[in-house]
C-alpha cells in the first residue's frame, strides 16, 4: 500500500509510510474495540441463555444489540474515582499497560496471507512474549489500589500467569516444529489445502496438544474457570475492585482483546489459519499470493475465515465460563504443574518422533499441494542430513515475498 | 477513485510537505532511545520499589523497541519475554509477598550514591569505548527516504537456533552441514540447561514444605490438647 501511495498518489515516501502505518494501527484498534463491544453483548446473551434468562432485550430494538454501546456511554460519563491511599501514578497508568500489551500483540498477528501489521520471523514468540506483559498491568493495578482485595487478586494472577506460560509455550512449540518456522504467516501457509492438512489433524499428539493449548490459553487470559484474580464471590472484584468508568473498561477491552488474540493464535497454529476447511480458492484456480484483484479478494475471504474461527474460539470460552465452576488456587496450580506441563512435554516429544517416522503427516499424500514441502529447513526422512541454504540467500519460507527494505514499509494492508 | 484526481491531490500534498522530509527510522530511534534513557534515570531517582519496576519495564521495553528497529527481532522478543515479562513480574510479585507496609520506599545513603556513580561512569566509559571502537559498526546502512536499505537479507532466528544445535550454517557455504559438537554452541547450551535444571531442583528442594516426622495419632492428640487449652483460656 505504501508503494501504491508513492507511485500512484505521488506522495513523498515518509508520508506514505505514515499513512500506511496509521491505517494498520486503526484497523487493529477497531478489531479490539469493536470486538469488545460485540463480545460483551454476546457474553451477556450467552450467559443469560445458559442460565435460562433472556439477557438484554430492549436497547436498540431486537435482542438488545445496542446494549454494549449504551454501557459504553454510561462508562464514559462515570466519575473517575481513585482511593485516597492509592499510588496515584501507577493506579492511573495500570489500565493502559494492560491495554497496550493486548494491542501490541496484534501487530504480529496475520489476518490473512499478507494481512499483517508487521511480519516478524519470530511472530509466535513475539505474540506470546507480549501477551505475557498484560499481567503486568493487572499486578500494578492490584498493588497500586492499596486494597486487600486488589492485592490478593493481583498475587493470584501473577502466580497463575507465570506458571501457565510454561505449558503454553510448550504447546506452541509443536506447530512451530512442524512448520519449521516461528513466522505466523509461514505456519498458516503450510496448512493450506483441505482441513486434514491442519496441524490439529497432523497426528494424535498435535490433537491432544491443541486441547492443552486451549486450557492454558483460557488460564493465561484469566477467564473462568481460571478467573481467580477477580473471583467475585471471594474478592469483591479482585484486581479491579477500586476502578470505575473508562479505566475499568480498558481492562475489559484488554481482556476481550487477548481472548480474541489467543483464539486467533489457536486458529493459526492448529486450525489452518486463514485456510478454510475446503480449499475453494485453489479449486477455482485462484491464489492468495497473486498481486492482482483476485488475490486480494481471496485474502479478504481468508481474513473472514480467520475471524470466524477466532470468534468461534471466543464463544467457546464464554460457553466454558458459564458452564464450569471456578477452581481453587491449589487446583489451578495442580492443573498446570501436574497435568498440563507433563502432558505438553510428552506431546512435544511424541509429535517430534511422529514427524521423524512419518514426515508427510497422518494423511500423507492426500491432497497435499505439489511443492508444499519445500526444500530448506525441514528435517529430511533420512534423519539428520540437512539441506540448508547458502549464506546470503533469503530463507525459502519467504521466497513468495518481496523482502521490503524498511520495518515501516512492511505494513501490507 | 479517479487516478488523475489522485495524482493532482497527491502532488499538491507533495509540494506542501516536500519542504520537510522526516526520516521515520531515525525518529523512532530517537523516541525509543530517549524513552529508554529517561526511564533509566527515573529508576535511579525513585524511592518506591514498584514504581522503579514500572520505570524499568518502560526502559527495557524501549530497548526492545530499539532491537526491533535494528531488525534483531529475536533479541527484541527475548528481551520482552525474559526481562519485562519474566524477571520484573517476579520482582513485583516478590515485593508484594514480602512487603510489610503498603508502599515500600527505599532511601539510598549518600555514600552509596557516590559509589554507584563511580561504577556507572566506569561502565559507561567502557561501553562507549566499545561501541565506538569497532570499525564495522560505524558505517551505518544508507538511509533513503523513510527507511534504511539493507544489504544483507532479512535476518532470521533460524541460523541462531541451528547454531545452538551444533550447525553453523552462517559460517558454512557448502550447503550441506553435518552437526558436530565443536562447530556450534551445542555443548555450552547443554551445560547451561543442566545448570539451570540443577538450580531449579535445588530451589524446589530448599523451598519444599517441611513435614513432621511424628506419627499421626500423637499429632491429632496434641491438637486436641491445644483446643482444650484454648477453650480453657477463653
Amino acid at each position: 500500500m505504501a508503494d501504491f501511495l508513492i507511485h500512484t498518489g505521488g506522495l513523498p515516501d515518509w508520508i506514505a509510510w505514515a499513512i500506511t502505518a496509521s491505517l494498520a494501527a486503526f484497523f487493529i484498534l477497531n478489531v479490539i474495540a469493536g470486538g469488545a463491544l460485540a463480545f460483551i453483548w454476546a457474553e451477556r446473551k450467552i450467559a443469560a441463555r445458559i442460565q435460562d434468562r433472556l439477557g438484554p432485550t430492549r436497547t436498540g430494538g431486537k435482542f438488545g444489540w445496542l446494549q454494549s454501546l449504551a454501557d459504553g456511554i454510561k462508562l464514559l460519563t462515570k466519575e473517575d474515582l481513585m482511593p485516597d491511599g492509592a499510588d496515584g501514578l501507577l493506579f492511573r497508568l495500570a489500565p493502559y499497560v494492560s491495554f497496550c500489551a493486548s494491542f501490541a500483540a496484534f501487530i504480529a498477528l496475520p489476518f490473512a496471507f499478507d494481512f499483517v501489521g508487521q511480519r516478524l520471523n519470530v511472530g509466535v514468540f513475539f505474540v506470546i512474549a507480549v501477551l505475557g506483559l498484560e499481567v503486568f498491568g493487572v499486578i500494578l493495578a492490584g498493588y497500586a489500589s492499596a486494597s486487600k482485595w486488589s492485592l490478593f487478586g493481583a498475587m493470584r494472577e501473577a502466580a497463575q500467569v507465570v506458571s501457565y506460560e510454561v505449558p503454553l509455550g510448550m504447546c506452541v512449540v509443536v506447530p512451530v516444529m512442524l512448520a519449521g518456522s516461528m513466522d505466523l504467516v509461514t505456519i498458516g501457509e503450510k496448512q493450506a489445502g483441505w482441513f486434514f492438512q491442519w496441524y490439529l489433524f497432523h497426528d494424535p499428539f498435535t490433537f491432544i496438544t491443541f486441547w492443552i493449548y486451549v486450557t492454558c490459553a483460557v488460564a493465561s487470559v484469566n477467564r473462568a474457570p481460571f478467573d481467580l484474580a477477580e473471583a467475585e464471590s471471594e474478592l469483591v472484584a479482585g484486581f479491579h475492585t477500586e476502578y470505575s468508568g473508562l479505566r475499568w473498561s480498558f481492562f475489559f477491552m484488554a481482556e476481550y482483546g487477548s481472548m480474541f488474540l489467543v483464539s486467533a493464535l489457536a486458529a493459526i497454529l492448529f486450525l489452518g489459519g486463514w485456510n478454510g476447511p475446503v480449499p475453494v480458492a485453489s479449486l477455482l484456480g485462484l491464489s492468495d499470493g497473486s498481486g492482482d484483484t483476485t488475490g486480494y479478494f481471496v485474502r479478504l475471504a481468508g481474513c473472514a475465515n480467520l475471524m470466524t474461527k477466532a470468534t468461534l474460539g471466543v464463544l467457546i470460552m464464554m460457553w466454558v465460563r458459564w458452564t464450569l465452576p471456578r477452581l481453587r488456587i491449589d487446583q489451578v496450580m495442580t492443573t498446570c504443574l501436574k497435568y498440563c506441563t507433563p502432558i505438553a512435554a510428552v506431546m512435544f516429544v511424541g509429535a517430534m518422533l511422529w514427524t521423524l517416522a512419518l514426515p508427510g503427516g497422518f494423511f500423507r499424500g492426500l491432497g497435499r499441494p505439489a511443492g508444499e514441502i519445500r526444500e530448506g529447513w525441514l528435517l529430511g526422512p533420512g534423519g539428520m542430513s540437512l539441506q540448508v541454504q547458502k549464506n546470503g540467500e533469503a530463507p525459502p519460507s519467504s521466497s513468495r515475498f518481496e523482502q521490503s527494505e524498511s520495518p515501516v514499509s512492511q505494513v501490507g494492508l | 477513485m479517479n487516478t488523475g484526481f489522485a495524482i493532482t491531490t497527491g502532488s499538491m500534498f507533495a509540494t506542501i510537505i516536500s519542504v520537510a522530509n522526516i526520516n521515520w527510522h531515525g525518529m523512532f530511534f530517537a523516541i525509543f532511545a530517549l524513552a529508554a534513557c529517561a526511564m533509566a534515570v527515573a529508576v535511579v531517582l525513585t524511592d518506591n520499589v514498584v514504581r522503579m519496576a514500572f520505570y524499568l519495564v518502560l526502559s527495557l521495553g524501549a530497548t526492545a523497541g530499539l532491537f526491533f528497529l535494528a531488525g534483531a527481532e529475536f533479541v527484541g522478543a527475548m528481551q520482552l519475554m525474559i526481562y519485562v515479562g519474566g524477571t520484573l513480574v517476579l520482582l513485583v510479585f516478590g515485593v508484594m509477598l514480602t512487603a510489610q507496609a503498603p508502599f515500600v520506599s527505599m532511601k539510598t545513603p549518600q555514600r552509596d550514591w557516590v559509589l554507584a556513580s563511580i561504577l556507572a561512569v566506569c561502565l559507561l566509559a567502557v561501553l562507549v569505548q566499545a561501541s565506538v571502537g569497532v570499525d564495522a559498526w560505524r558505517t551505518a546502512a544508507v538511509s533513503v527516504g523513510g527507511g534504511v536499505q539493507r544489504e544483507a537479507p532479512e535476518p532470521s532466528a533460524t541460523p541462531l537456533g541451528m547454531a545452538l544445535l551444533g550447525m553453523r550454517v552462517d559460517n558454512d557455504s557448502s550447503g550441506i552441514v553435518t552437526p558436530s559438537i565443536r562447530s556450534g554452541y551445542l555443548l555450552p547450551f547443554e551445560i547451561v540447561s543442566i545448570h539451570l535444571l540443577v538450580v531449579l531442583v535445588g530451589a524446589a528442594y530448599l523451598a519444599r514444605a517441611k513435614r513432621r516426622r511424628t506419627p499421626r495419632a500423637v499429632e491429632t492428640a496434641g491438637q486436641s490438647e491445644l483446643k482444650e487449652e484454648v477453650r480453657v483460656a477463653s
